[in-house]
């Protein structure tokens, strides 16, 4: 298993330059190629998962052996956290580019948008896999700036603007990160997050330490659009491509932002009263005002960004509550419930909120607008995307017996016998203010008297396709909070989480 | 895009040589001195961009370059990945393993595969800053025209 792992960073970025150079001569090679780099990387996750993560495996790129225990090779460290997130990113990505084979023939470029999202997933990849804080931003800066391009694509007024916006900020959060990271060097002297948690150890907590964390928990906090950091998510989700629109907000706030979030603060930093603290209030924060916000709005794929800020709100506030329990020595049961539920939403998320703007994207195909008031009677008409968009939207709403409901119940359970009395209440609140904001969709799209003259048609296989197995994949993903099942996906990943320090002394000492 | 005067054109054509070679130093020796792939590679695009101002040329020629110099990019690219990918299928089996023999220190060829290493990301770089600026110059001349 130890050599498959590399084959998630070289997959996507051979792919990604083969296509600028073979997609130019072979008409079809970009998708037919993409397609199948991305299958393949699914199955491989599949295999690790079920082959078993309990230990991590660290990779050790040009087999360079540490030097008197110190680390000097760049580690790429797989574990049950990493496949997770890199299991998300490869099943997404691959649905995502599948329907993008029949909606991407309205732009020329068909070769630079799939070769500019092969580059992404291969910095997505990078970032969950790697065990190194330089590398670690290098990856971030591939994956967002191939993004940014992304965004731009359609090349429109509105489109450059949220392109632009989503530039600045993203730079000022790279920034940021950067001057994380450098002054984290300059505090170890070394940059392997394991070793780095070692060194740290060591040394006692004091003022540097925590304007480190709050560099870093602003610079990810920017990636993943948590509350006092949203601005630029809304015009950039809803400007993109719509398959881009599933893979920015399915994966890329994940992958480079909460998930990096997660890693450095349980496994490379001392968990820490304050900053779990700061994490769940920004949690908070972005469940409640994400909601309040999207409810005004009528641009469709405005509304879902806004939802989506609310959405990865409950997976901050899950983990951030599993995150408080541990340091205040609580019941450690409680805190890994809270943990389970806040990835176990994660992966729904992903799921349906990559669905519901590829439903976007189906309605934008055939009627040409995102406008809510302008649509109408759309069930007749469209019956695969009505009936999808339904499932998912049930599904975000937090009704059974869609995966939505039970990641929602857990986290409110863990709320409760932890006693956030207040999450929890806010929680059930935003989940039904989700729910009438989505009944809102649905009538305004499906079910009121059509207002289009013109004749439209469903849309054609290949987007179905990736929508009907998503809508699948919300009704299936519910069975995940059985045992057997847990067992394989999820509860490796919670393990990572609880067993904060594990990480690095599993992956210095080798397997 | 018109060219320049005629003693611009001499002077850029006696220079462009010289710093071509220079790039080219630059990047060979990327191993042994401070400075490497991605300086020698800015110089190098630095020489063509000077021939390109001080000449100019017509909007199709220069399509034809950008599209070139991509290829080029992505080609040179993708052999620095094969190149990495040769480390995980013989020897040891590691990714960017170093699977030349290191010779001496000091000397220009030395240091495993480091120096092929040098040499694509420094035609890498050259392509992607002549690429830039080709796709900067080719949007201006089809602003001018319409």
């Amino acid at each position: 298993m130890t050599h498959l792992v590399p084959l998630y960073v070289i997959l996507p970025l051979a792919t990604a330059f083969l296509i600028p150079v073979i997609g130019r001569m072979v008409k079809g090679f970009q998708k037919t190629l993409f397609s199948a780099v991305l299958l393949f990387l699914t199955v491989l996750t599949f295999y690790i998962l079920f082959s078993g993560v309990d230990q991590p495996v660290a990779y050790k790129i040009g087999g360079w052996e540490p030097v008197a225990g110190v680390p000097i090779a760049i580690y790429l460290v797989m574990d049950g956290l990493s496949a997770l997130v890199l299991l998300i990113i490869s099943l997404i990505g691959f649905l995502a580019g599948f329907y993008a084979i029949s909606y991407i023939k309205r732009y020329t470029a068909e070769n630079n948008f799939y070769a500019l999202l092969a580059l992404m997933i291969a910095g997505m990849n990078g970032v969950v896999l790697t065990g190194d804080m330089f590398n670690l931003y290098v990856f971030l800066e591939i994956a967002v700036i191939a993004s940014y391009a992304l965004v731009a694509f359609g090349i429109e007024r509105t489109e450059l603007e949220a392109s632009f916006k989503y530039q600045v900020l993203g730079g000022v959060a790279s920034l940021l990160i950067l001057l994380g990271v450098a002054m984290l060097y300059w505090k170890t002297q070394t940059l392997n997050m394991a070793h780095i948690s070692q060194v740290l150890a060591q040394s006692e907590n004091n003022a540097f330490l925590t304007f480190t964390q709050i560099l870093l928990i602003s610079g990810f906090g920017l990636k993943a659009a948590m509350i006092p950091f949203h601005a630029w998510l809304p015009d950039a989700h809803s400007s993109a491509p719509a398959p881009i629109s599933a893979m920015l907000s399915g994966v890329l706030i994940k992958a480079v932002g909460v998930y990096a979030l997660l890693r450095l603060f349980f496994n490379m930093f001392a968990i820490d009263f304050q900053i779990s603290l700061v994490i769940t209030a920004i949690g908070t924060l972005s469940m409640v005002i994400g909601v309040l916000l999207a409810i005004g709005q009528w641009d469709l794929k405005r509304l879902l960004a806004y939802h989506s800020i609310s959405q990865m709100g409950y997976v901050v506030i899950g983990v951030g509550m599993g995150m408080i329990l541990l340091v205040e020595g609580g019941d450690r049961s409680v805190a890994s419930l809270a943990i389970a539920g806040g990835l176990f939403h994660l992966i729904n998320h992903a799921v349906f909120k990559g669905l519901l703007f590829l439903n976007a994207g189906a309605i934008e195909h055939v009627t040409g607008t995102r406008n809510l008031k302008m649509m109408g009677g759309l069930f007749k008409t469209l019956p695969v995307t009505s009936t999808t968009s339904l499932g998912a939207s049930l599904s975000i709403s937090g009704i059974p017996p869609f995966n939505g409901f039970f990641s929602k119940l857990i986290i409110i359970v863990a709320a409760i016998q932890g006693e956030f009395y207040l999450l929890a209440a806010l929680a059930v609140v935003v989940s039904i203010i989700t729910l009438a904001s989505f009944m809102k969709f649905q009538r305004y799209a499906f079910f009121d008297q059509p207002k289009f003259s013109k004749k439209i048609r469903e849309v054609p296989f290949t987007m179905r396709f990736s929508m009907i197995v998503l809508v699948i994949l919300c009704l299936g993903l519910s069975l995940l909070i059985f045992p057997g099942v847990r067992e394989i996906i999820l509860s490796p990943a919670v393990d990572v989480l609880m067993e904060t320090t594990n990480y690095a002394t599993t992956t210095l000492t080798g397997m | 895009m018109k060219g320049l005067t005629p003693i611009v054109k001499k002077i850029a054509q006696l220079m462009c040589g010289m710093i071509f070679i220079y790039g080219i130093y630059i990047v060979v020796h990327g191993h042994l001195t401070p400075g490497g792939a991605f300086a020698g590679g800015i110089i190098l695009a630095g020489a063509f961009i000077l021939l390109i101002l001080a000449f100019g040329s017509e909007v199709i020629k220069l399509r034809k370059e950008e599209s070139g110099s991509s290829v080029s990019e992505s080609l040179s690219l993708l052999v620095t990945l094969i190149l990495a990918s040769t480390g995980l299928l013989i020897g040891s089996k590691v990714f960017f393993k170093n699977f030349l023999p290191p010779g001496q220190i000091g000397q220009l060829v030395s240091a495993g595969a480091i120096p092929l290493y040098n040499i694509l990301i420094g035609i890498e770089v050259a392509a992607a800053i002549i690429t830039i600026f080709l796709a900067l110059i080719i949007f201006k001349e089809e602003e001018e025209q319409r």
